[in-house]
């Protein structure tokens, strides 16, 4: 019942926004996250945007897995 | 979105350096890992992208009590059911209650004998209803994990906000500290280490963790809910027990901070205070869950609408050891026999993340 979806921020209104998650646009409460931006990705859960996803981060350990794999692929990571 | 089954390299080549991780690991201690996932989305992201079927006999993944339908327990249950028997009430409450067995019957069941029940997506919308119906009172069951507890708390602060007198919640929410600790102190369960839940991690941040290993000595890595994120974490996990290392990493840090979401922790301790819960199949854990503070008595279901509590009807569901980790739902008599997604007996068959819906879904030898 818990699964938090990714979402992009449309719209900012006060204490909600308009998001669309996988191309369909809802409304949900932001009180947890105010310093939300549109263009921001959030995770909803229930109607509430729970955190902003950090891109930065994101492409951090998608750098990291890649990194690991080449290794292995030059037999470089001695695993 | 990249799953095992889609062969996409990256997880191919994260799912071998498992393989080879776990290996190195029974060289070493002479057994196979076991790690805890504790969240039941993770247990039916584990089923659903092929990580759990492709570790079978590499690594232990055993399912924790993560899901919060699965580990309320029947009283609860019962007096949830037993709400709908007033006059001018409409029930509201998520998706997966309304087909948890109660000892004399569902939620469901209340609904077809014309009790007005409904399936909402947030709590938020139950406040609508109430304001919709003024002459109705509206209850919403509050179930769920530290994800959930501040949603509750927004809903509250809506009521709060907008004067609405017939808006009122049944609590019964659970919290994962606890619980842990109630594991490992039992130590019925031999872990090698835990699979954080990431959304639970989200709202309480990594830091909140750290007692796993200052005070058990036991490592744990929060995860991501992608095959790629859980690949991630078990090699961590592999990583740290080989070294016989106790930390507590966030692999999960694009949604996961240190302290966690500051402004949800605010409002879910400005509503609700420490309480004790009774787990199913495990009994009451002294603050395990909250409840609301008295000052907020007036949206409290319970002060509001008090239920005579009934001794449960017993059933030979075994769904307290599925989720303490002791058994794998199979080695329940009733599994896929007398009891399935369709009928169900218990909540871990019900519920949509619960460990024996995902084992039938996903893990049956056909
Ligand atoms: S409540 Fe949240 S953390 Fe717990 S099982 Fe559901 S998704 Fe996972
Ligand atoms: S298979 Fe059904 S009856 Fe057995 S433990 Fe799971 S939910 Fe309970």
């Amino acid at each position: 019942m818990c699964v938090g979806v990714p979402a992009k921020v449309l719209h900012i209104e006060s204490f909600s926004a308009l998001v669309d998650v996988m191309g369909s646009q809802m409304n949900v409460g932001i009180i947890f996250v105010p310093e939300v931006k549109i263009g921001d990705y959030v995770i909803v859960h229930a109607g509430q945007a729970m955190s902003i996803i950090d891109e930065q981060y994101a492409q951090e350990s998608l750098e990291e897995w890649r990194k690991l794999v080449d290794a292995r692929s030059d037999g470089s990571l001695n695993t | 979105m990249l799953e095992v089954t889609d062969h996409s390299t990256l997880s191919q080549m994260l799912l071998q350096e498992v393989k080879t991780l776990a290996d190195r690991f029974q060289q070493t201690f002479g057994r196979i890992p076991s790690f805890m996932e504790v969240c039941g989305s993770h247990t039916m992201a584990l089923a659903r992208t092929g990580v759990k079927k492709a570790l079978e006999g590499y690594v232990r993944l055993i399912s924790g009590p993560g899901c919060p339908v699965c580990v309320t327990d029947q009283v609860t249950i019962d007096a949830m059911i037993s709400l709908t028997d007033g006059v001018n009430r409409i029930i509201c409450t998520f998706g997966d209650m309304v087909r948890v067995l109660g000892s004399y019957g569902t939620l469901m069941q209340a609904k077809t004998e014309g009790k007005d029940v409904r399936v909402v997506y947030s709590p938020v919308d139950a406040v609508r209803i109430a304001e919709q119906h003024p002459h109705q009172e509206v209850i919403f069951l509050g179930i769920g994990f530290e994800t959930t507890i501040p949603i509750l708390a927004a809903a509250v602060k809506e009521a709060e906000e907008k004067q609405v007198r017939n808006f009122s919640m049944w609590m019964s929410t659970k919290l994962v500290e606890p619980i842990l600790r109630q594991l490992l102190h039992d130590g019925e369960v031999a872990l090698d280490g835990f699979l954080l839940p990431g959304h639970v991690s989200m709202v309480m941040g990594r830091k909140h963790f750290e007692f796993l290993a200052t005070e058990y000595n036991i490592p744990a890595v929060i995860s991501g809910f992608e095959a790629l994120d859980m690949l991630s974490a078990l090699r961590h996990l592999l990583l740290l027990s080989l070294e016989q290392r106790a930390v507590v990493l966030n692999d999960y840090k694009s949604v996961v901070t240190e302290q966690g979401n500051v402004q949800a922790k605010y409002w879910m301790n400005h509503y609700f205070t420490l309480c004790d819960e009774a787990w199913r199949g495990i009994g009451v854990i002294f603050d395990s869950g909250m409840d609301f503070k008295s000052e907020y008595n007036q949206f409290n279901a319970k002060v509001k609408f008090p239920i005579p509590t009934r001794e449960p009807r017993r059933t030979k569901c075994r769904c307290g050891e599925v989720i303490r980790g002791l058994i794998d739902p199979p080695q329940c008599a009733l599994f896929g026999r007398a009891c399935t997604p369709l009928n169900p007996i218990g909540p871990c068959m019900v519920s949509s993340e619960g460990s024996c819906a995902a084992y039938y879904q996903y893990m049956r030898e056909e």
